[in-house]
């Protein structure tokens, strides 16, 4: 099977000497999804801005066969769609179709062809809705909704989700876990939430300070490193 | 203090729109100059910022506080250009969306706190940064806000605003104490920030041109003292205008504004004129 | 919150507020140098503008009076200069400064109740006000309510623990140092949703709606309008 992400030994060490990553080997198949555990500080997030260049550690990293360089740097983010924490962050723009349109305008797609894409995105998302309504305005849900079709619209072949739903009631939960499963994409799941590891992802990797401590079968993992509160 | 539509008059705020348009257009290219991309969120931020920091009370003396103005901590932390791009961003929203300073006044409030009022605190800055750097802060602080709220008196005067000797005084006073205040905060918060990063606070630059820096602050005073002298001398306000408070008659004071209008039409006009021809050239 | 009314006020379907925000920030202009420069004699033209704007804000179907109790924000600075007038003996000119202000300022709020931020920033923009400043404006409205709405969460964090008793002016300049830090901080995770998203150095600006002869003809209307009451009252 095809490597979306091949990984070896990466290691990052942040400006105030911080080791935050120390010797990881990863890698994801096309179209598979896996969820990162491990503890707060553990270096998750650290490890998933290098998976598309926004943080540049030591080690190989491959993209889509890719390897990231300065050269490749600009078509693998259109390839790792990152969605981050915090949905403020990412909705930068003044409307949410403005805001959905603003990576197919940076990818060169004319106007027109760029609002057509976010449109079509925000149907699939379930978002068609608010168009012309500022960001500040929409719920916790809707803010990810739109912040994942700002990033589909990159048409990306993999979905990077950094705790996709801290802060959103289970209605909410529930029905943002249906759309994801609807999507084709491979993904990597950074989570702290079980449930929604099992429910998505088949395979897990757990990080401890810097290193990856065990990987294996999402259920097998959780329950190695007990990783459920009760 | 953001002067509101309807109190300067009319060749008042015109000059200053006049004035205040090509100023800030100069900030917004110095700004883009020496600024990489990932100030643009930046200063954005930053004017969220000030606008939350400025909710933030501080005690100050028995039964009394104040909050913060925010254009000399602005200045610190990003610099002159930038700190005058994001006030004048602050002040266009506050006269548009928040009724805070009115829009044909938006020159003269973004002269005297983005433009006059930035430089103020630059200068003192820049002046007495290596000799004391919290001194330097407290000026910087302090005269920012004198500048900016006796140039917005003096034009408020100078636009025959009548004012009697005890509140001209009164305001004075008031404004000393502000801007003491302001002063104070802005050393509280810029050394809470260095305790958080160092590296958030750029230091006051070399000492090179100290001289240059203490000239444009006194010429910087000299000129708001001047607008003070000049708005309570009423003599000197009928040379300088051709328009008295009381002795003029209505033909001549609309005859007045549509020459500033007709003056104002004419430079955008011109300054168009002048920025095709650069660009086509 | 009063922006929040602002917003949804903004995104109404009149036919003012489908007028281009151009025609419309021009008429702004327009009404306010007329206004700055009626004398405060002829009271009937303040009546007139009034009646002007009462009109605008009915046929753009949005509430006077929320209208004009928000425009009234620059009263209290207004009065205050108002009564130093009446005080010296000006009685019209007194009144005719407090009509100014207060009617200037329901004119631009007119203008912000019916355009969005978007349009009436891309105005601005197609009359050469700097990119940079466009921008930032955007920015700075994007965020404000969020670091405003940390800054009280702060605050009142700051008060269950009892600030009211022992806080002072230390407490004051931590919770600022915190905020800018954490502002700081989400200029940075903006910045790299930013580049995650393909962001070059450069916005890609969307191309802007035609200007019609609907928003010709409503700015000549206002501006014969507001000429005629300048000239005959």
């Amino acid at each position: 099977m095809s490597k979306a992400i091949q990984i070896r030994g990466l290691r990052y060490r942040y400006p105030d000497g911080t080791q935050a990553l120390n010797g990881i080997d990863f890698h994801l198949d096309a179209g598979e999804s896996v969820a990162l555990f491990g503890a707060n500080g553990s270096g998750k997030t650290t490890f998933v801005m290098h998976l598309n260049g926004l943080l540049r550690g030591e080690g190989s990293i491959e993209v889509c066969s890719m390897p990231l360089s300065d050269e490749t740097l600009e078509q693998i983010r259109s390839k790792v769609g990152v969605v981050f924490q915090d949905s403020d962050e990412q909705l930068f723009m003044p409307t949410v179709l403005e805001d959905v349109a603003f990576g197919p305008l940076n990818l060169g797609l004319s106007p027109d062809d760029a609002l057509t894409r976010a449109r079509t995105v925000l149907k699939r998302v379930g978002m068609a809705h608010a168009l012309e309504r500022a960001p500040y305005h929409l719920s916790a849900g809707e803010k990810k909704r739109v912040a994942i079709a700002g990033v589909l619209a990159m048409d990306p072949e993999i979905l990077v989700l950094d705790e996709p739903t801290t802060f959103l009631d289970p209605p909410t939960r529930r029905d943002l876990l249906t759309l994801l499963r609807s999507l084709p994409q491979a993904k990597v799941v950074v989570t702290h939430d079980a449930n929604l590891a099992r429910a998505l992802t088949t395979r897990a990797v757990f990080f401890d300070q810097g290193r990856i401590a065990g990987e294996g079968d999402v259920i097998e993992l959780i329950q190695r490193f007990h990783w459920e509160y009760s | 203090m953001h002067i509101p539509d309807g109190f300067l008059s009319t060749p008042v705020w015109a000059t200053l729109d006049v004035v205040s348009a090509p100023a800030v257009a100069w900030v917004a290219r110095r700004a883009q100059r020496d600024t990489q991309d990932h100030r643009i969120p930046l200063l954005g931020v930053m004017g969220a910022f000030v606008f939350a920091a400025q909710m933030v009370n501080f005690p100050v003396g028995p039964g009394t506080s104040g909050h913060l103005v925010g254009g000399a901590l602005l200045t610190v932390v990003l610099g002159p250009a930038a700190a005058s791009l994001v006030l004048t961003a602050i002040l266009v929203l506050q006269a548009l969306i928040f009724q805070d300073g009115g829009v044909l006044a938006l020159g003269a409030n973004v002269f005297n706190m983005a433009l006059a009022g930035v430089a103020a605190a630059y200068l003192s800055y820049r002046l007495w940064g290596q000799a004391s750097r919290s001194g330097a802060i407290f000026a910087a602080g302090a005269l920012s806000v004198m500048t900016s709220a006796c140039l917005a008196l003096g034009q408020l005067l100078i636009s025959g605003v009548p004012m009697t000797g005890g509140v001209f005084w009164a305001s004075l006073g008031l404004f000393v104490v502000s801007a003491l205040m302001e002063g104070a905060i802005t050393v509280g918060a810029v050394r809470a920030i260095e305790r958080l990063n160092p590296a958030w606070v750029a230091g006051p630059q070399p000492a090179s041109s100290r001289t240059v820096a203490g000239v444009a602050l006194a010429a910087l005073l000299l000129v708001v003292l001047g607008t003070l002298i000049a708005s309570v001398a009423p003599d000197g306000i009928q040379r300088l205008t051709g328009q008295g408070v009381d002795s003029t008659s209505w033909p001549q004071r609309t005859m007045g504004g549509l020459a500033g209008i007709a003056m104002i039409f004419a430079l955008c006009y011109l300054g168009g004129k002048l920025k095709s021809r650069r660009r086509s050239a | 919150m009063h922006h929040l009314v602002i917003d949804r006020w903004s995104r109404g379907s009149s036919s003012l507020h489908q007028r281009d925000p151009r025609a419309k920030l021009a008429a702004l202009l327009v009404f306010l140098i007329v206004l700055s420069t009626t004398r405060p004699a002829a009271q009937w033209a303040f009546a007139a503008y009034a009646i002007m704007l009462i009109i605008a804000v009915h046929s753009a179907r949005l509430p006077i009076l929320g209208l004009a109790g928000r425009a009234a924000l620059v009263l209290p600075f207004s009065a205050t200069f108002a009564l130093l007038t009446w005080w010296s003996g000006d009685t019209l000119r007194a009144l005719a400064l407090a009509e100014k202000s207060f009617l200037s300022g329901m004119a631009a709020l007119l203008l912000v109740a019916t355009t969005p931020l978007t349009g009436w920033t891309a105005a601005l923009e197609s009359w050469r006000a700097p990119r940079m400043l466009i921008l930032v404006i955007q920015f700075v409205y994007r965020y404000l309510f969020v670091i405003a709405e940390q800054a009280q969460r702060m605050r009142w964090a700051a008060v269950c623990r009892g600030s009211h008793k022992t806080g002072g002016f230390r407490l004051a300049t931590g919770l600022v140092g915190v905020l800018f830090a954490r502002s700081w901080q989400r200029a940075d995770g903006i910045y790299h949703a930013m580049l995650a998203r393909g962001f070059r150095g450069r916005f890609v600006p969307a191309a802007p709606a035609p200007f019609r002869a609907a928003d010709a003809l409503f700015f000549s209307a206002c501006l014969a309008g507001c000429l005629a009451v300048r000239i005959l009252l």
